[in-house]
């Protein structure tokens, strides 16, 4: 069973998304992402200053047999990328949900967060998948 | 007999299971006006002795020529054991030869590849070959989009001496997906391009320059000051290289301070045949920074369970099979058997060999340059240092006269007047190793034979 922590909100496509006390909203991949995709061997995290719509394809996740869209759960500016993932992107496999963020927004309109899954709801998506 | 295993039964039984009256119903939907109604002008089947000896007959008739033609294919001697080796079973039959469980001889043999070619164009990965030069410069172009997302442009300079047709493959290829190509012209006088054609660009988003060395006139361009000027406007650099006149030129990967960003062309002169224009192979090298971009296959060397080396596909996970509409490519369809004659071919031939064919080509050209420019009437177009191939001028357009020559047998060359209407009556003309000094002399013989029968009919026409 892989984990979903209850303080985050989530995508069907298997982001997560953290509000920070600044006012910017941090994204990473879920725990049950990581663990469908197997250990990563590259992480393609999109540039500072792109402004990236609801659903955009955001960044790159690669692993041994396949690599993977990640999509932007919400629109905003991208002002930061986790720069310690293009030597060590197993860190994302490793802790998902700390030091394997993939990048933070300054949100566009922060009322798209409301509109995210919750731990419930997404819990319920992964066990679907499973199925 | 028809090579069909289905009985007519077969065909009743399947038509019954999907509903349909007959085969020819299941082509309703092309309409009437598309159907070619009758194979009257279909002549009727020859048994094998009957077409062998017709094909001998249409081979005659090409005869012996001797060929001065380059103008992206050239002729050179390709040793007799590269294509009895290509010619093996083992090498000959596989398609996608690329089980590692089966395939550990051709893995080897394209890691082997690849490693020369990085080596030779000097930069540190090399992927198992493309389509041919022209389409691995289109994908060069579309790389470059992906590789430098600082631009947003989706801009290209070409120069206007590239190849014509890799342009015009290149802009085919990548039309749709908003890529631009603008002409850099050359300099009149040189016929290579000058940093004065790039100014205009100065200070705009450029994604990529484009450089061929040597150009389509056979003419060194400066590549140091070219790329240098592009990396210092934020572009990258993407150089077009013949791969043999890498044995005697500097190798891209050390071209100006930091040496360009991706390498291809196309390698046919590495024990490749002139074909009526293919099959030849295209190839791809690039920096490690850029390796992820790459299309195509890579095979990577690793060891297994046991510690023992092995060969593999790697960085397979960008690749259409995967990666469907977002790989990196989806035409990139490589040239097995070609690569395999090429890496057997430089491997014949080593480095000395290679260079020794390189120097001799420029050396042939030389001769001949010199032997038709003492002819009344023919003079060269552009002075500077050059590799196997030249631009002359006549004094009368060059398609009558090359038609005359091909008569005598001999095959003078490339008419420019198409691509380049500004030189005139201009004639692109190559010798490599294989155009003896006999061979020159017959081409500058048969050329004052032509021009003084074309003077004399248009003197007699003029009566």
């Amino acid at each position: 069973m892989s984990s979903i922590p209850a303080n985050l909100k989530y995508a069907d496509s298997h982001e997560w998304a953290r509000l920070e006390t600044d006012g910017s909203v941090t994204v990473g991949i879920s725990d049950h992402a990581q663990g469908a995709l197997g250990d990563l061997v590259f992480v393609e995290v999109p540039e500072v200053g792109r402004a990236l719509e609801k659903g955009a394809a955001a960044a790159v996740v690669e692993s041994v047999k396949a690599a993977s869209d990640v999509y932007s759960p919400i629109s905003g500016e991208v002002i930061a990328a986790n720069p310690a993932l293009g030597a060590a992107p197993e860190l994302v496999n490793n802790d998902p949900y700390g030091e394997g963020w993939l990048f933070k927004l300054k949100p566009g309109n922060p009322d798209e967060l409301a509109g995210l899954l919750d731990a419930e709801a997404y819990g319920k998506v992964v066990e679907e998948a499973g199925h | 007999m028809p090579f069909i295993p289905h009985t007519d039964a077969d065909v009743r039984e399947m038509l019954a299971a999907i509903g349909a009256p007959s085969i020819d119903a299941l082509f309703d939907e092309i309409p009437a006006a598309l159907r070619t109604k009758s194979l009257a002008a279909i002549p009727d089947a020859l048994t094998e002795m009957e077409v062998a000896r017709l094909m001998q007959q249409r081979a005659r008739l090409d005869g012996l020529p001797i060929n001065f033609l380059g103008a992206g294919a050239y002729e050179h001697h390709i040793p007799a054991a590269v294509w009895s080796i290509v010619s093996r079973g083992e090498f000959y039959t596989a398609y996608t030869p690329y089980q590692a469980e089966a395939s550990q001889g051709t893995l080897q043999l394209l890691y082997e590849y690849q490693t020369m070619m990085a080596s030779l164009t000097g930069m540190q990965v090399s992927n198992a070959s493309l389509y041919d030069g022209a389409s691995a410069l289109a994908e060069a172009s579309l790389m470059a989009v992906r590789a430098h997302r600082r631009s947003k442009s989706a801009r290209v300079l070409v120069p206007a001496a590239l190849n014509p047709r890799y342009r015009d493959v290149a802009r085919a290829i990548t039309e749709g997906q908003n890529l631009r190509f603008d002409v850099l012209p050359y300099e009149s006088g040189s016929g290579t391009l000058r940093l004065s054609a790039l100014q205009a660009y100065q200070e705009q988003d450029i994604t990529a320059v484009v450089i061929q060395q040597p150009n389509f006139f056979g003419l060194l361009e400066d590549v140091d000051a070219i790329t240098d000027w592009a990396h210092a406007n934020g572009a990258l650099v993407i150089a077009v290289v013949n791969p043999l006149s890498l044995a005697i030129l500097k190798p891209p990967g050390e071209w100006g301070e930091k040496g360009v960003d991706i390498v291809v062309g196309d390698g046919q002169p590495l024990g490749v045949p002139l074909s009526s224009g293919g099959p030849y192979f295209g190839f791809m090298t690039t920096r490690m920074e850029h390796v992820r971009q790459m299309p195509g296959r890579i095979i990577g060397r690793t060891v297994d369970l046991d510690g023992k080396p092995g060969y593999t596909l790697t960085l397979q996970a960008r690749e259409q099979h995967i990666r469907r509409s977002k790989a990196t490519s989806n035409i990139c369809t490589n040239q097995g058997l070609l690569v395999t004659a090429a890496t057997i071919h430089m491997s014949l031939l080593g480095a000395a060999g290679l260079e020794s064919v390189a120097a001799a080509s420029q050396r042939q050209t030389s001769a001949l340059v010199q032997a038709l420019t003492g002819i009344p009437g023919v003079k060269l177009a552009f002075e500077g240092p050059r590799f196997h191939e030249a631009v002359l001028q006549l004094d009368r357009k060059a398609a009558p006269v090359l038609d005359a020559l091909a008569r005598r047998g001999i095959i003078g060359g490339y008419d420019l007047s198409g691509d380049y209407p500004e030189l005139g009556n201009a004639l692109l003309v190559c010798a490599t190793e294989t155009r003896t000094d006999a061979d020159i002399e017959a081409y500058a013989g048969a050329l004052v034979d032509v021009l003084a029968d074309a003077s004399a009919d248009a003197a007699g026409a003029r009566k």
